[in-house]
């Protein structure tokens, strides 16, 4: 209990400190310079498009991981996760060196289309998505394996492809658990900073979401905006991670 | 304000060092020490001694580590260490009472916001810097001057507004009505200097120390003199320091000792 | 259409070798002991289980078949199945869970939903067609999972151990509905159980594996009138004795021969049921020639009868009525003589 009692200290004093130095009179204010509002709307389509990627790719590799056996599984598993440890910096370097203008695959993709990630939302999304796939993938990967497989095995005997199973039995059954990695990724995309400035650039409509602002206007000595965007932030993804986790994973 | 535990201890160390300073004689480290690199002034000529926290702006950072090597073979009993953040993270430090003897803006905005809160001694200038723009090795898209910046096909980043760099490149830019529009506000020189270096970039503009730190990775196109801000670095005591004499003889260092050589050695210009 | 199987397998301990050809003449149950492979036997002819060696061939088509490289999934193979468990899909509604494998093999909606309605109404749940899996108790959702194997009409329906998991309470209903359905299906029909009572309910014809191996295969009168193995003989109730048969005359153990009606000759197997046997205070007189004093190991009253494990010479069971056994004063660890009639004996080959 006295543990316990410790990890809640650890995580909401902090918080607690941050709430008390907001300036709340001056809050909308604060809030309504044009900066504030569009980096808070891009970091929202970042978000979302960073989850859009993690889902589209990171979900057929948990599968692939959850279900298949070959050499190199264990290996890859570890390679999924090292975002997850990887200072986001250093992440956003490698970035730069694989999809950079200069990159591996990035100059391929320069060459042959013009597009490139960097300096652009698409390049936010990419480094947000590269941070916040592993939470995505682990959790799929854990519940893809852990699922009940009878409910499959039955579907296969009534003639159910192992398309149509996935789509009408796989999916469903492990929904919760997925919806919950997926919030998991997304509060993470949303909160992605260190990739984000390395990698994509700064700049307000294209790539600076609201925690490169945040981090800007600390340096620059606008603390008031900046505590009162975290605290835009930090409301929307307790809303989503206290609401929609407790809904999807507290009531079984 | 202060937490150390040993507050105590280094308070007397510090008026030990005090007397020893303002003697500048028959300290007992003195007769076994010859050298006189320290400093050219005879102020700083006696060994600086106990615990010394310098504060430093994050762009000070080669300079002042190579300086510290001189510094501790002149100086024995001293215990030197760097704390290396952006100005602005340096004073917010500071004004939560940080343990910070000495404090080494890269702009006086910051310094003054200290000497406002009468928290550090009257800073005096120990360094000035210059713009440079930096372009990739060999200078392939063959920038000449401020004005290529506005050329369309040339990619530029800048740094955001608040830092320093950014600001005055901004400044200068305006002065001559040229309209840059930046692909990209880095939050720092390091972080816009990347950009150049990966090939995300055509160009940027940083400090001249920037670039020759840089060495190879950048070309250095040079912005003429008739164009160069004023940039000066403001160094001061904090007036919270335990160890007085040992701030203060930091300060005469980066004046005019070892610690300007080391920042002359880095691009940096003197005081003047 | 028929089916024809050679399994061979190994899936941990066991180690599984199975040849069953069935028609759709009538349905067949595989008994068997806990382990002997009964289910994975079932699983392998779905196609859930590979083989390592064999065939699987059903109305001629080669479905699996190693050697030739032939490994035809689940879904291709044309079967339905019952499981232990329902296996209702949770996300959808009894209805939906019936029409899910029309809808998997590309039938309209409304075509599936009216077959499904349609055998909602035939296991008599009409009225669930809305509820969730989670809202039926667990004999509807058995009811419902048999529906949903047979709306597809399988060449094939495999159930395994389909009343297992049902509540005593439902059992007997559902087995009734069983019986019924596999009764009329025209397909193959094959059901793993290890109960007899279900067995004898659902089949005409018994195929008994133990350890891995098929030890009979026989229409149902003929496997429970004969048993050859101690475990057929203890799931139909009989006592079964090994001997070696001289005219009427067989030797059953080192100091027991026994007297049958009908003289063979060699290896044979001895059955007689349980209440064949007679107990005396003293030995009987009179023509009864197998006779011996044994002692009770075990007594297991039953109701107004009881039973006896009795043991000596040989072993066997013993079924009384209650009124003998105080009459007897049969208590565990006593002495009784038991008899048995030659008329009672059944003697046949091994």
């Amino acid at each position: 209990m006295a543990f316990a009692a410790g990890a809640v200290v650890m995580i909401v004093l902090p918080l607690i400190g941050l709430l008390q130095r907001v300036s709340w009179s001056t809050l909308l204010s604060d809030l309504s310079a044009h900066d504030a509002f569009v980096a808070l709307r891009l970091s929202l389509e970042v978000s979302l498009g960073a989850l859009a990627i993690a889902l589209v790719f990171g979900l057929p590799l948990a599968w692939i991981l959850a279900r298949h056996r070959f050499p190199g599984r264990a290996l890859l598993r570890g390679l999924v996760t090292l975002p997850m440890v990887l200072p986001p910096v250093v992440g956003g370097i490698a970035l730069l060196y694989a999809f950079g203008r200069r990159g591996l695959a990035g100059q391929v993709i320069y060459d042959l289309t013009g597009w490139r990630f960097v300096f652009n939302t698409s390049g936010a999304m990419l480094a947000a998505a590269f941070v916040s796939m592993p939470f995505l993938i682990v959790t799929a990967e854990a519940s893809f394996r852990s699922m009940d497989r009878r409910g499959e095995e039955a579907a296969a005997t009534l003639g159910a492809s192992p398309a149509y199973r996935f789509r009408r039995v796989t999916l469903p059954a492990v929904a919760p658990a997925l919806a919950a990695g997926a919030a998991l990724s997304w509060a993470r995309a949303l909160g992605e900073f260190g990739a984000t400035i390395t990698f994509a650039g700064n700049l307000p409509g294209s790539t600076q979401t609201t925690p490169l602002l945040i981090y800007l206007d600390i340096e620059s000595g606008h603390e008031a905006t900046a505590l009162a965007l975290s605290l835009v932030l930090l409301l929307v993804s307790l809303g989503v991670l206290v609401g929609l986790r407790d809904r999807w994973l507290g009531n079984p | 304000m202060r937490s150390r535990p040993t507050t105590v201890l280094l308070a007397a160390l510090a008026a030990s060092s005090l007397a020893l300073a303002g003697c500048g004689s028959s300290s007992p480290t003195a007769s076994s020490t010859t050298s006189t690199t320290a400093g050219s002034s005879p102020s700083t000529a006696a060994p600086i001694t106990g615990s010394l926290d310098v504060f430093a702006a994050a762009s000070l950072t080669g300079a002042f580590n190579s300086a510290k090597t001189t510094l501790a073979r002149a100086n024995p009993g001293l215990n030197l260490t760097y704390n290396f953040a952006g100005s602005n993270t340096l004073v917010t430090q500071i004004q939560q009472g940080a343990p910070a003897d000495v404090f080494a803006s890269a702009d006086t905005k910051n310094m003054d916001k200290l000497v406002a809160a009468g928290l550090v001694d009257t800073p005096v200038t120990f360094a000035r810097n210059k713009l440079e723009i930096a372009v990739a090795p060999g200078n392939p898209k063959h920038i000449t001057g401020l004005a290529d910046l506005a050329k369309p096909g040339v990619t530029v980043v800048l740094e955001a507004p608040g830092v320093p760099a950014g600001d005055y490149a901004r400044a200068v830019l305006a002065s001559q009505h040229i309209t840059v529009r930046p692909k990209s506000l880095e939050t720092d020189v390091k972080s816009a200097l990347v950009k150049v270096t990966s090939g995300e970039a055509d160009a940027t503009v940083v400090y001249v120390t920037d670039v020759a730190a840089a060495g190879s990775a950048v070309t250095g196109v040079a912005v003429p003199d008739s164009l160069q801000p004023t940039i000066t670095y403001p160094i001061a005591v904090v007036k919270a320091t335990k160890n007085h004499a040992a701030a203060q003889a930091f300060v005469d260092s980066a004046v005019s000792g070892a610690v300007q050589k080391a920042l002359e050695a880095a691009g940096f210009l003197p005081p003047q | 259409m028929s089916l024809s199987a050679q399994v061979r397998l190994r899936l941990g301990e066991l180690d599984l070798g199975v040849d069953l050809d069935v028609d759709e003449q009538a349905p067949v149950a595989i008994v068997g002991p806990n382990g002997a492979g009964k289910t994975t036997f079932l699983r392998a002819l779905a196609g859930l289980v590979p083989l390592d060696a064999g065939r699987v061939s059903v109305g001629g088509t080669v479905v699996e078949d190693p050697a030739g490289q032939i490994r035809l999934a689940p879904e291709e193979r044309g079967l339905g199945v019952v499981f232990q468990e329902p296996r209702l899909f949770d996300h959808l509604s009894a209805l939906e869970n019936v029409a899910f494998g029309l809808r998997a093999r590309g039938v309209s909606r409304n075509e599936a939903r009216a077959r499904a309605e349609a055998w909602l109404e035939r296991v008599g749940l009409p009225q669930v067609a809305r509820m969730r899996p989670r809202q039926l108790s667990g004999g509807q959702a058995q009811r419902v999972a048999l529906a949903r194997a047979l709306v597809t009409e399988p060449a094939v329906l495999l159930l395994d151990e389909p009343l297992a998991a049902v509540d005593m309470s439902a059992r007997a209903e559902l087995r009734h509905l069983l019986r019924q359905e596999l009764k009329r299906y025209p397909g193959v029909r094959i059901v793993v159980t290890h109960d007899p009572v279900e067995a004898a309910a659902l089949a005409e014809r018994l195929v008994v594996i133990e350890e891995g191996r098929v030890t009979q295969d026989g229409l149902l009168v003929e496997v429970t009138a004969h048993p050859r193995s101690r475990w057929v003989a203890d799931m139909v109730g009989l006592n079964l004795w090994e001997g070696t048969a001289s005219g009427t005359s067989v030797r059953v153990g080192a100091d027991a021969t026994v007297v049958t009606a009908d003289p063979l000759e060699g290896s044979v197997f001895v059955s007689f049921r349980p209440n064949a046997v007679t107990l005396h205070r003293r030995r009987p007189e009179g023509s009864a020639r197998n006779v011996w004093c044994l002692q009770v190991q075990e007594l297991n009253p039953t109701g107004d009868r009881a039973r006896l494990r009795l043991g000596g010479p040989v072993t066997l069971v013993a079924e009384v009525t209650a009124g003998a056994v105080s009459e007897l004063s049969l208590a565990d660890g006593g002495t009784v003589w038991a008899s048995v009639k030659a008329t009672d004996l059944v003697a046949y080959p091994v």
